[in-house]
C-alpha cells in the first residue's frame, strides 16, 4: 500500500512538473481506483473540440434560481461571442420526472470534461427511501472528489470582515456523505461516517498541490481528531504525512469549532484549508456568509478527469425563484474560472473584470448587495462593461 | 503547585460553613486544572462579596486508576455531584494520549448531562464586528457524532459511527422549548443536515417538530446548517434559541462565541437528569496559570447562569449588573480582552461595584 503510495506520488511529482500549465486536477494521482491512472488520458487535452475549434460544454441549470443564473451567463456568453456551446440537461430531484437519468448526464460530463452546474435541491425525504441524494450520485459516479472554493472579499461590497482571502478544498465523497444509515431499533437512528487513508492522502495531495500552483504559503487541515479520535485521526494523519513531501509549504491543523470561532473574528489567518465532507459544507458557508453571502462566492469540483464549476455555497434560494433578484456573480464568476479552465484566459478576465467594474461603480447592485437592481439589470450592466 | 497554594490563601472555613442554616445551597465545585483555581477564587470571592447564600464543597477530579484499571473521576467527586445536584467546574485539561477518556466527556456521561447551554450576548465594551448578538445554542450532548463508537475495519478504512436515538433527540428538544418559554425567548429554530443524513437528522428533526406542537406559543423553524452557518455571520439577529444535535452544537456554539469575543466571555451550562453543571468553556492556558493574569468573566457569567437555575434571580442581577459595568468601563480589563489588568484586579473592581 504505502510502496503504491509512494510511487505514485513520486511520479505525479514527476510529471507534474512537465505539465505546467494544466489544470490542478490532473496531479492528483494518489487515487488507486484504476480509471482515474491511466496515465496516457492525462496527455490528451481536456475538452471536445468540434470543427470550428468551438468548445462544448455540459450545462445543468438546476433548481431554484439556477435557471435564471444560468440564463446569465449564456446571455454574457453569447455577447462577449466566446466559443462555447452547451450541452443542456435538465437535472433534478426535487423533480424526477423532467429529470434527465444520471447516466446521460454522467456521460455527457465525461465526454466534455467541464460543466457549469446550478444548485440542486436535496429535499429531506425521499419517497423511495432513497438515502443517496442526487449530487451525491454525480459525485460518485464521477469521481468528483475536490470541492474548490476560493472566498476573497469583493471590491465596493460592504462586509464585516474585508481582505478575506481563502482556499477551502473539501473531500466530497466519503465522509458523513456515505449515504449509510440505517434503524437498529425503532427511535435507534445509526449513521456511518466512513473516512478511508486513499481518499484522505488523495485530497491531501490535491490540497497541497493546488497551493503550490497558486503560490500559497500554509495549508490547515481542519478536523475533530480530538473526539474521533480514529475516523478524524486518519484524515489528520494522511494529511501530515502529505505534508512531509511539500516542506515548503507550512502546515498545521485546528480543531473544527476552534476553526469556525477563528474565522469570525480573524479570517486573515487563513491561506488554503483542507477538511473532511461536512466540515468543508460547514467552513464553505461561513467563509461565504463573511464576503457577501451565496450570491457572490464561486466554486468549483473536480475529479481527474472533469471540473465542474458551481456555486461555493450551494442554497437553491427557492424563495426567490421567478423573481428576478438572485445574485449573478457567484454563477458568472463560476463561468470564469471555467474559462480559464479550460485555457480562454482572455475570455476569463473579461468577465472578471467586468465584475469587479461594475461592483466599482456600485450603481447596480442585487438585493443582497444593498441594491435594487433585478438579475436582468445586473447581467446588462455586466455586457455592457464587458472589455470596456 | 500554584492551585495548591491559591487554595491555601482563600479561607477554607467557607467550605461547609453555614451547613445548617437553612437556604444555603451546597454547590459541588471543580476548580480544574491550569488557570482554573485561580479563576475560581475570583468567582468565590466576589459571591462571598455579594453575600451569595451558596456554600461551596470542593472536589478534585484529576483522573485515578479505579479498581477496574481504568482511569477515571475519583469517587468522592461523583459522590459530591450526585448529592448536591449542582456543581460549578473551571476548565479541565484532557490528557492527550490513547486509553483516557477526556474528563469533560466522562463528568457529562455520569451524570448524564444530556444538554449543553450557551447563551451567546453581546457585551457592551467588549468590541467585535458583531454588536446585535443574542442567541442560546442549545447542544444535545450525549450521542451523535460522539458516540465514540469507531473502528477500523480494514487497514486504511475507519468507520465511526453517529448514534441519534429518539428518547435522547426528544430529551433535548423538550429542554430547549421548555428553556425558550421559561426565559420569554421567541423562536427555536432547530438545526439540522437531513437532506443528507436523512434518517439520523431526519429523526432529531421529526421530534423537535413533535415537540413545536405542544409549545404553540414559541415560534418554530427549521435551517440547514449550511444555511446557518452562512446567515450567523450575515446577521446574528435573525436567530434566538437554536437546538441541535452534538456535532453541530459543538461548532455552532463555538462560532457564536466568536461573534461576541471569545470562550472567555461565554458562559455554559450542562443540564442534566441528575443535576446541572456550570462550566467555563475555555482551556486550561497553562501559559499564564499562577501569573494573576486570567480572565475569569467566562467562569463568573456561568456561576450567575447557576444562580438562576437555582431561581436565585435577584443575586445573579446583582452580580451581573456589577459584571457588565466593569466590562463596560473597560478599565481593569485582563490581556485576553486588551487590557492590562490583573484577575484578582478585576475582581476587586467587580467586587467594588457590588456596593
Amino acid at each position: 500500500m504505502m510502496t503504491i503510495l509512494a510511487r505514485n506520488i513520486f511520479r505525479a511529482l514527476a510529471q507534474g512538473s512537465q505539465h505546467v500549465g494544466k489544470g490542478v486536477h490532473t496531479s492528483s494521482l494518489v487515487n488507486a481506483d484504476k480509471k482515474v491512472c491511466k496515465s496516457s488520458k492525462r496527455i490528451n487535452t481536456l475538452q471536445s473540440v468540434s470543427k470550428e475549434g468551438r468548445i462544448k460544454c455540459t450545462l445543468i441549470p438546476g433548481d431554484g434560481v439556477g435557471p435564471e443564473l444560468v440564463y446569465s451567463v449564456q446571455e454574457v456568453f453569447k455577447a462577449a461571442d466566446i466559443p462555447v456551446d452547451f450541452e443542456t440537461f435538465f437535472f433534478s430531484e426535487v423533480n424526477p420526472t423532467l429529470s434527465a437519468p444520471l447516466e446521460d448526464v454522467v456521460s455527457s460530463i465525461a465526454r466534455n470534461k467541464t460543466c457549469i452546474k446550478g444548485i440542486l435541491a436535496t429535499p429531506d425525504f425521499s419517497h423511495t427511501g432513497e438515502l443517496q441524494t442526487l449530487n451525491m450520485k454525480l459525485r460518485n459516479a464521477l469521481d468528483l472528489y475536490a470541492n474548490v472554493v476560493h472566498v476573497k472579499s469583493l471590491p465596493n461590497v460592504k462586509c464585516r470582515h474585508q481582505d478575506v482571502d481563502c482556499i477551502i478544498i473539501r473531500e466530497q465523497t466519503e465522509g458523513e456523505y456515505s449515504a449509510l444509515e440505517h434503524e437498529s431499533v425503532p427511535g435507534v437512528v445509526e449513521c456511518l461516517k466512513i473516512i478511508t487513508a486513499v481518499k484522505s492522502q488523495r485530497i491531501a495531495k490535491f490540497a497541497f498541490d493546488y497551493a503550490v500552483k497558486c503560490g500559497r504559503k500554509k495549508v490547515t487541515v481542519v478536523h475533530k481528531a480530538n473526539i474521533m479520535k480514529l475516523g478524524d485521526g486518519l484524515f489528520l494523519r494522511s494529511c501530515e504525512e502529505i505534508a512531509k513531501l511539500y516542506p515548503r509549504i507550512q502546515f498545521e491543523n485546528m480543531i473544527v469549532d476552534n476553526c469556525t470561532m477563528q474565522m469570525v473574528a480573524n479570517p486573515k489567518q487563513f491561506d488554503v484549508m483542507v477538511t473532511p465532507n461536512l466540515y468543508g459544507n460547514i467552513v464553505d458557508n461561513l467563509a461565504s456568509g463573511l464576503v457577501g453571502g451565496a450570491g457572490v462566492v464561486a466554486g468549483a469540483s473536480y475529479s481527474a478527469e472533469c471540473a465542474v464549476f458551481e456555486q461555493g455555497a450551494r442554497h437553491v434560494f427557492a424563495g426567490a425563484v421567478g423573481r428576478n433578484i438572485a445574485n449573478p456573480i457567484a454563477m458568472l464568476r463560476a463561468s470564469a474560472n471555467l474559462l480559464a479552465h479550460i485555457n480562454l484566459h482572455s475570455y476569463s478576465r473579461m468577465i472578471k473584470d467586468a465584475i469587479n467594474k461594475v461592483l466599482q461603480d456600485g450603481k447596480v447592485r442585487t438585493k443582497d448587495l444593498g441594491g435594487q437592481s433585478t438579475t436582468k439589470d445586473f447581467t446588462n450592466a455586466i455586457i455592457a462593461r464587458l472589455g470596456a | 503547585m500554584a492551585a495548591r497554594i491559591i487554595r491555601k490563601i482563600v479561607p477554607s472555613s467557607r467550605t461547609g460553613s453555614a451547613q445548617y442554616s437553612s437556604g444555603v445551597r451546597k454547590v459541588t465545585l471543580i476548580p480544574g486544572h491550569g488557570i482554573g483555581p485561580e479563576i475560581t477564587v475570583a468567582v468565590q470571592k466576589i459571591f462571598e462579596a455579594a453575600k451569595v447564600p451558596i456554600a461551596w464543597d470542593e472536589v478534585d477530579v484529576t483522573a485515578v486508576r479505579g479498581p477496574d484499571g481504568k482511569f477515571g473521576i475519583p469517587q468522592k467527586a461523583i459522590d459530591s455531584v450526585n448529592a448536591n445536584k449542582i456543581g460549578l467546574k473551571g476548565p479541565l485539561m484532557t490528557p492527550v494520549g490513547k486509553g483516557y477518556r477526556s474528563l469533560n466527556l466522562a463528568l457529562r456521561k455520569e451524570f448524564d448531562l444530556y444538554a449543553n447551554v450557551r447563551p451567546c450576548k453581546s457585551l457592551e465594551g467588549i468590541k467585535t464586528l458583531y454588536d446585535n448578538v443574542d442567541v442560546v445554542t442549545i447542544r444535545e450532548n450525549t450521542e451523535g457524532e460522539y458516540s465514540g463508537i469507531e473502528h477500523e475495519i480494514v487497514d486504511g478504512v475507519v468507520q465511526s459511527i453517529k448514534l441519534i436515538t429518539e428518547e435522547a433527540s426528544k430529551r433535548v428538544a423538550e429542554f430547549a422549548f421548555q428553556f425558550a418559554k421559561d426565559n420569554n425567548r421567541k423562536k427555536v429554530t432547530a438545526v439540522h443536515k437531513a437532506n443528507i443524513m436523512r434518517m439520523s437528522d431526519g429523526l432529531f428533526l421529526r421530534c423537535c417538530r413533535e415537540m413545536a406542537t405542544k409549545y404553540s406559543e414559541i415560534k418554530f423553524e427549521e435551517r440547514y446548517l449550511d444555511t446557518v452557518c452562512l446567515n450567523m455571520v450575515q446577521d446574528p439577529s435573525k436567530f434566538d434559541v437554536l437546538v441541535m444535535p452534538n456535532l453541530y452544537g459543538d461548532i455552532m456554539s463555538d462560532m457564536c462565541s466568536g461573534l461576541v469575543g471569545g470562550l472567555g466571555l461565554t458562559p455554559s451550562g450542562n443540564i442534566g437528569k441528575n443535576g446541572a453543571l456550570f462550566e467555563s468553556v475555555h482551556g486550561t492556558a497553562p501559559d499564564i496559570a499562577g501569573k494573576d493574569l486570567a480572565n475569569p468573566t467566562a467562569l463568573l457569567l456561568s456561576a450567575i447562569m447557576m444562580l438562576r437555575h437555582l431561581q436565585l434571580n435577584e443575586h445573579a442581577d446583582r452580580v451581573q449588573d456589577a459584571c457588565y459595568q466593569v466590562l463596560r468601563e473597560g478599565k481593569s480589563l485582563t490581556g485576553d480582552l486588551g487590557g492590562t489588568g490583573t484577575c484578582s484586579g478585576y475582581t476587586n473592581a467587580i467586587i467594588s461595584k457590588l456596593n
